[in-house]
């Protein structure tokens, strides 16, 4: 068997997704963020910006980069169906990730949101990026939801009133272990959408070109005195 | 003639999440950094009492009786420790202990320590148990919280006086600008009018809190600690320390009641007018001649409503004066150059003694590089207990 015709047989099958048309936010902080879906050309910048959060414990950013990181390495290497991240990047510089899939018609797996950035709600925004993309643009109807940190279960479970599924276990479970599912509906994305997600559309070329090249962070507040490279 | 107070050791940690480590050895933290201030960790045996502020221990860390605690964890025993709790006010309140216990006599040298660990529990939680210092059957058990006991109260002040949201994102930016430069605030990020308040995304990014109130017109929950030791200038132990003492020349309370809904007007905050009033005459100065305020900020329509009860601006007027850049580093009054409750943080319990802080670094002429006020002599501190109902002033002078 020729080498490629089992590496085939290894890919899942794959779908073509609705594309996620990038957007600006200017966050608080009046840093412009572009936000764009993130193509394979990405993923080695990707991968550079999530492992040094391995080795931080607090705030569960060790779980969160590593699970993160096999996703994105993954998604790369053609081992996970429909799979699409979405990065905030400010002058280029990676501020956050989020991973998710698509599974089927009408249902979405949210995977993982990192913030590199923190203080700015650069996580909240991209969830919320997100979720736009899994109900607006690829049209599913629902989006199932766990969280694997207090942050992101009062950011999600709490904040978006998510509808927990989890009295439905063992027959509905998240792909990440089987924790409590909680569930985004396109009903409460239509009464969330207008407070909980921005951006501005179409994005001025010269803008959505300083992300075209990623970067990794030289510096992260959850690490501190580390710095790329040193 | 009661003893004149001074302020010679000042510390203070860097607010922010300190919920992995004790509460105790949060508040010894910033003590410690007092003593070191005042000459060195040896004046600790000078000590001839301690007061401590914290709110609310027991509910954010099982910890009670957090003065025994601290004397033990310093190893200052025998010396006498109280705490005090008066909300968000137990700060100014335990330095105005520690002034009444020199000037009574009873003590030539007082530590002040005050801190709270708070973001042990979730936003949520953190929010209900400040709610706790409210009416506990008419507020309290109404679901009453202190965000939307403010938004209200702002709501109220924008219909009488033609307030604007876009005016509470000045303060907010002002603040954020002056946290910026602090290297113990909270918050250390400039925020820009555009992006809160006028921009297309401005609505989601400065989401809502409590109508009208948004996420850049509150504080952020904040853990902390700030401490002060208290001399009697008159005394021999004075010239045990190293730093020139900062005076106390006023310090004074005032309560108003418990239920805002008997106040006559909800606008007008009696106990911020009084206590001010006190201070002003205790110190014989008047509001045109302080020269930087720290003004409780929880909420930045605080910081309005306070720069009017204590004379800085007409009532009604004193977003017109933010407007005009009147509070700003350079400006008229400058209030809150620490970056306030709403950069710098609000760890309720340490909060009085971190604004004292912050003014003796003014007056000190300590503070970093673009925060520092010119020259200024008289620095004015308002830390606001419960809403408004227990309130203490505190005016320093540089001799």
């Amino acid at each position: 068997m020729a080498i490629d015709a089992l590496e085939m047989k290894l890919r899942p099958p794959a779908d073509t997704l609705a594309p996620y048309p990038p957007k600006l936010i200017t966050l608080a902080s009046g840093e412009k963020m572009v936000v764009r879906e993130c193509t394979l050309k990405d993923v080695g910048a990707l991968l550079e910006t999530v492992h040094p959060l391995l080795a931080v414990a607090k705030d569960y950013y060790d779980i969160v980069a590593a699970r993160m990181y096999s996703e994105i390495l993954g998604w790369f290497r053609y081992r996970v169906a429909n799979e699409f991240v979405i990065v905030g990047a400010i002058d280029g510089v990676i501020a956050g990730i989020v991973t998710s899939r698509h599974v089927k018609s009408g249902l979405g797996m949210s995977l993982h949101t990192l913030t590199i950035k923190r203080g700015l709600r650069v996580g909240a925004q991209l969830f919320a990026a997100k979720m736009e993309h899994h109900i607006d643009y690829l049209k599913e109807d629902e989006v199932h939801i766990v969280a694997e940190s207090p942050i992101g279960f009062k950011r999600w479970m709490i904040e978006y009133e998510l509808e927990d599924r989890s009295a439905q276990y063992p027959e509905l479970r998240h792909e990440l272990g089987g924790v409590p599912t909680f569930t985004l509906t396109r009903k409460l994305w239509d009464g969330l959408r207008a407070v909980k997600c921005t951006g501005s559309r179409p994005i001025d070329p010269a803008l959505l070109k300083t992300a075209d090249k990623l970067i990794p962070p030289s510096e992260y507040v959850q690490l501190p005195n580390w710095k790329r490279g040193a | 003639m009661a003893a004149r107070v001074g302020i010679v050791g000042i510390g203070h940690c860097r607010f922010g999440n300190s919920s992995e480590y004790d509460l105790v050895d949060v508040i010894a933290y910033a003590a410690n950094a007092a003593f070191r201030d005042a000459g060195g960790l040896k004046l600790r045996k000078e000590v001839d009492q301690v007061f401590v502020g914290n709110m609310a221990g027991g509910l954010f860390n099982r910890q009670t009786s957090v003065a025994s605690a601290l004397v033990s964890r310093m190893d200052m025993e025998p010396v006498p420790a109280e705490l005090v709790e008066n909300g968000p006010a137990s700060g100014a309140s335990a330095i105005r202990m520690g002034y009444m216990a020199i000037a009574s006599g009873m003590a030539d040298v007082v530590l002040v320590a005050a801190g709270e660990v708070m973001r042990t529990v979730s936003g949520w939680e953190a929010t209900d148990i400040v709610a706790t210092m409210a009416h506990h059957d008419a507020e309290y058990n109404m679901g009453l919280t202190l965000p939307g006991f403010a938004g209200m109260f702002t709501r109220l002040y924008m219909q009488k006086y033609g307030m604007t949201e876009r005016d509470l994102a000045l303060v907010a930016v002002k603040n954020h600008a002056n946290g910026a430069k602090n290297e113990y605030a909270h918050v250390q990020i400039p925020v820009t009018i555009e992006a809160i308040a006028d921009g297309p995304e401005a609505s989601v990014v400065n989401n809502y809190v409590a109508e009208p109130l948004r996420m850049y017109s509150t504080c952020p929950i904040t853990d902390g600690s700030a401490a002060v030791i208290l001399v009697n200038m008159d005394s021999a132990k004075a010239k045990l320390f190293r730093q020139k003492p900062i005076r106390i020349a006023g310090i004074a309370s005032a309560t108003d009641t418990h239920c805002v809904h008997n106040r006559k007007d909800p606008l007008v905050l009696d106990a911020v007018r009084l206590s001010a009033e006190k201070a002003y005459a205790m110190a014989g100065v008047g509001p045109k001649d302080i020269d930087v305020a720290e003004l409780h900020d929880a909420f930045v329509i605080f910081e309005l409503l306070n720069s009017e009860e204590v004379g800085f601006f007409e009532r009604g007027t004193s977003f017109l004066g933010v407007r005009k850049g009147e509070t700003e580093i350079g400006g008229r009054i400058p209030i809150n150059t620490s970056g306030g409750l709403k950069a710098k943080g609000h760890p309720v319990g340490a909060t009085g003694v971190s604004q004292v802080f912050e003014l003796c670094r003014q007056l000190r002429g300590e503070a970093e590089e673009g925060r520092q006020v010119k020259d200024p002599r008289y620095g004015m501190a308002v830390n606001f207990g419960g809403f408004g109902n227990n309130v203490v002033t505190t005016i320093l002078a540089k001799d």
